[in-house]
């Protein structure tokens, strides 16, 4: 097969940063393969299940299907923004308080969506949470305790807690 | 121990040890592996469900650009010269030989750099194959002509399969039977007797983190590194294949995006070792979630069951019958059909019970464990039986469970008398919780209400073996060494918390040694809820190993550890901070193996799970829709570890079942899997969890566990299916005895009863 490279140039967890690309690869690809970062995963490959989610330009999108090349002069924030030894946010503090994962391959794709859904809406409720987080899954279903970690990541936001 | 040291870890909701490395997106999984000069491949599969294989031709796919080699059955026997695995059957070739037993069987592999290389080289695989008739149905292979297998193999390592070896001609991998008492004559003599059939669907485990597998030659050694539930067996068996000795192979497994019961035994390990060694160069393989489907699902069953029941309510006798469909290779099914299948008169005392189990060979893709081992098929059908049968004799369902209900000192089927099984606790715990004896909100017009409770049992497979190694360090931190794997149930807390409690350490010092086979020492596998009691009880052997140790360190030495911190102890001992204290320990509980034709032993399981699901449901009558707004779940889990986790456990699992309920079924035409993806394969997501999900752990205490726990990963999954279905009949009136319980199957169900069915 082919291969067509492209220099792309975007921005990665608040980094300037320059990549070659095949076309064909997408935004999973292109965080593994270049930048070593592992948070956004495949699974379903369809779009259907938010592991690998990522932000491009601040909104969720599935990176299984979001071409590496589309990211060229975006703003791309994953996971692994500010981890490294810094304090965790008010989302992932409230996750581990409220032991909201098991087998944790789909938890960043949930904590990047509840960030989104609290800066949207401070003070969900429990409808909320459960329609904007519909389109992730989470076959341990720790289900439960995912919803009462949003609950508890909006007190936390609120008291001033974590970002 | 020092007094302020002293956290009491055991019993406490302690939040995961590996919380912060899963919420920043950095645990490890093989996802994550890169090895210098790795090769990735891709499987071409059969696209037929029986045949012959008459030609592969791989020169095209060879031909395109990037492609390192091109791999076959051929290639792969000119290594290892029988290439069979299997735990219970040497049945399963790495790549097919000669002959391809279902669609989606591998068949190829295609190696290169570029994964993307690979995969559009694979497509171009041409095999031919002389189609052979083919076998889908349970029941049918019983008698079929098409046969799976020439000739049976099974591996040795179960006494119970050896009568099994060069058998010819049919498709039974295990004929399980139990006799107790005489239940032909006691049903003759019944005053009532009722018999049903049941059937649950093919389902699969869906881990999101779906199969992956890489291996690295060495100089006459291998590594594997792969997301397996059972890394000490992926060693002897990979060892085995080779012929070499267990300590050139190295199997390692970091945490587990999910296991279910798929990443038990051998799933790609054989075929990317193979690999490995055919090409010395690094080996990864990567499924999709398309192949997993094509890899390993649950069991398909059809079950009939026959009971005869006195005038007073009381059952008397009953017969099971179970036909389980193994698919194209045995797994572990045959153990399914045996260490589940005993219990398939459910948690009820009845003198005379006959059971006859079997696995069968069909053209699906294979079928091993699921989260329940078998359990929530047996469930199903005795659950609903016992429903219809209270229904019918006009009798409270729960009372009528009461009635028959099997209580410890009481002997079970197989003859073992039950002990630390709080079936009796759990019925009443749900039915007080479900309000049983209040009155209902039926709903009105064309949205009914209804509710069921059931309740379900399983014995822990025996008899296995869990081996563990405590390191205390110079400096008071420890490190355990263990082989179970984490694969999201929180066992590297729960083992932690034991060392913890019995070091007096606090937990935050101890890390847990992730299985590498060079490192950790032996485990059976990570599997049927058996690691808290068989694991937990070897890792609290070995830290009492090191703790005795301690004490003696500290006698010797002059001080006592209850003023004089550890690493104090040890600079006494070596003058700096240096030595370690290995403490050491191995668990396996006793076991009497059931006699041959009788299926009777005194001594069957170390202990027993119990489950009990009360559903409260919603049923539009225009549509079959059918909502669960309530979903209560209640366990005998012993006295928990980590109540937190533990509850996490029966409600993960409830969710789980609820899916394999509700929605989800694989289709098939013509043995192919029609719907192999998320999109049209549907599991539970937010909006599929009942509002009301409720989880209970009962006051109980499991003796010769760890702490008094016992196993939980299984036992939410027990009764949400009948639970479902018997609220649905409670509520409309109408019995399903299929799953899953779909809007369609309600509708023509009411339909039908309203003497107006709908065509096919």
């Amino acid at each position: 097969m082919s291969t067509v490279q492209r220099t792309i140039r975007f921005t990665l967890n608040g980094e300037a940063v320059a990549a070659d690309v095949p076309t064909h690869w997408n935004v999973v690809e292109l965080l593994q393969n270049r930048f070593g970062l592992f948070g956004a995963r495949e699974s379903c490959g369809q779009g259907l299940c938010g592991c690998c989610t990522v932000l491009v330009n601040g909104n969720a999108v599935s990176g299984c299907l979001y071409l590496a090349a589309f990211v060229h002069g975006a703003e791309v924030t994953t996971i692994e923004h500010g981890a490294a030894g810094r304090e965790l946010d008010a989302v992932q503090q409230a996750f581990i308080e409220a032991g909201a994962f098991q087998c944790g391959f789909c938890t960043p794709g949930f904590v990047l969506m509840t960030r989104q859904l609290l800066d949207e809406k401070p003070d969900p409720t429990e409808d909320d949470i459960r329609h904007y987080l519909s389109g992730n899954l989470c076959r341990c279903a720790a289900y439960p305790e995912i919803v009462a970690a949003v609950k508890l990541a909006a007190q936390k936001r609120r008291a001033g807690q974590g970002r | 121990m020092r007094a302020e040291e002293k956290r009491g870890a055991v019993g406490r909701s302690i939040p995961r040890l590996e919380g912060r490395a899963k919420v920043t997106g950095r645990a490890e999984y093989v996802h994550n592996l890169r090895l210098p000069g790795m090769l990735y491949g891709k499987i071409a599969r059969s696209t037929i469900a029986h045949g012959r294989i008459k030609r592969i031709d791989v020169a095209a796919a060879q031909a395109v650009e990037g492609v390192h080699r091109v791999v076959t059955g051929a290639d792969i026997r000119a290594l290892i010269p029988d290439p069979h695995y299997g735990p219970a059957f040497h049945d399963q070739p790495i790549l097919a030989l000669d002959k391809v037993r279902y669609a989606g069987e591998p068949v190829a592999v295609v190696l290169a750099s570029d994964p993307h290389v690979a995969e559009e080289a694979a497509g171009l695989v041409d095999v031919q194959y002389e189609a052979l008739p083919a076998v889908y149905d349970e029941v049918e292979a019983m008698t079929s002509k098409a046969i799976v297998h020439e000739v049976l193999k099974p591996a040795g390592t179960f006494p119970d399969l050896k009568h099994f070896q060069g058998r010819k001609n049919t498709n039974v991998a295990l004929d399980f039977r139990l006799r107790r008492g005489d239940a032909e004559a006691a049903l003759k003599k019944a005053d009532r007797v009722f018999e049903h059939t049941f059937r649950t669907q093919q389902v699969l485990h869906v881990p999101l983190e779906p199969f992956v597998s890489a291996a690295e030659p060495g100089d006459g050694t291998l590594t594997i590194h792969t997301a397996s539930q059972s890394p000490s067996f992926v060693r002897t068996e990979i060892a085995r294949l080779l012929e070499w000795p267990e300590s050139k192979v190295r199997v390692k497994v970091p945490y587990l995006g999910g296991g279910f019961g798929a990443k038990l035994y051998i799933k790609l390990e054989a075929l990317v070792a193979a690999l490995a060694l055919l090409v010395r160069r690094p080996v990864k393989i990567s499924l999709t979630m398309e192949e997993q489907f094509y890899t390993l699902t649950k069991h398909a069953a059809t079950l009939r069951i026959k009971s005869g029941v006195a005038k007073d309510g009381r059952v008397t006798a009953r017969l099971c019958e179970v036909w389980w469909n193994g698919g194209a290779y045995a797994d572990i099914g045959p153990r399914i059909t045996q260490k589940s299948g005993f219990t398939a008169p459910g948690p009820y005392d009845i003198e005379h019970v006959h059971i006859d189990s079997y696995a069968l060979y069909t053209n699906l893709p294979p079928a091993g464990a699921l989260r329940g081992f078998g359990i929530p098929q047996l469930v199903w059908a005795y659950e609903g039986h016992t429903d219809m049968i209270a229904r019918e004799l006009k009798m409270d369902p729960v009372e009528f469970r009461r009635k028959n209900i099997l209580r410890d000192g009481r002997p079970q089927a197989t003859g073992t008398v039950m002990q630390d099984a709080a079936i009796d606790k759990v019925l009443e715990r749900v039915a007080a919780r479900m309000d049983w004896g209040k009155p209902f909100d039926r709903g009105s017009g064309t949205v009914r209400r209804g509710r069921g409770v059931v309740i379900g049992f399983k014995a822990v497979i025996a008899p296995t073996t869990s081996v563990a190694i405590v390191n205390l360090y110079a400096d008071g931190s420890c490190a355990l060494y263990c082989s179970t794997v984490d694969m999201g149930q929180g066992s590297d807390t729960a083992m932690a918390q034991i060392v913890a409690e019995i070091l007096g350490i606090p937990i935050e010092s101890i890390t847990v040694v992730h299985p590498d086979t060079e490192v950790t020492p032996y485990d059976m596998a990570t599997l049927g809820s058996r690691s808290t009691y068989h694991m937990g009880n070897a890792v609290r052997r070995a830290a009492e190993d090191a703790r005795d140790k301690l004490l003696a360190l500290a006698r010797e030495v002059g001080v006592s550890v209850e003023t004089t911190p550890i690493a104090e102890v040890f600079r006494r001992k070596y003058g700096m901070q240096a030595g370690n204290i290995i403490g050491s320990g191995s668990f396996i509980p006793t076991y009497m193996p059931m006699d041959h034709d009788t299926g009777q032993t005194a001594n069957a399981t170390p202990f027993w799970m119990v489950g009990a699901t009360g559903a409260e449901v919603e049923v539009d009558t225009e549509t079959g829709r059918v909502r669960v707004t309530r979903l209560v779940n209640v366990a005998d889990v012993g006295t928990p570890i980590n109540p937190a986790i533990v509850e996490s456990q029966l409600s993960g699992a409830a969710i789980m079942q609820l899916g394999f309920t509700m929605s989800e079924k694989m289709e098939f035409s013509a043995g192919q899997c029609t719907n192999a993806s998320l999109a049209q394969y549907k599991i539970p997501g937010l909006l599929d969890v009942p509002e009301g999900m409720e989880n209970e752990a009962v006051d109980a205490e499991q003796k010769g566990g760890p702490f008094g726990a016992k196993g939980v990963g299984e036992t939410g999954t027990f009764g949400v299916s009948p639970a479902i279905a018997n609220a649905i009949d409670d509520a409309v009136g109408v019995r399903l005895t299929s799953l899953p319980l779909t809007a369609e199957a309600v509708y023509r169900a009411l339909r039908a009863k309203q003497g107006n069915p709908l065509k096919d």
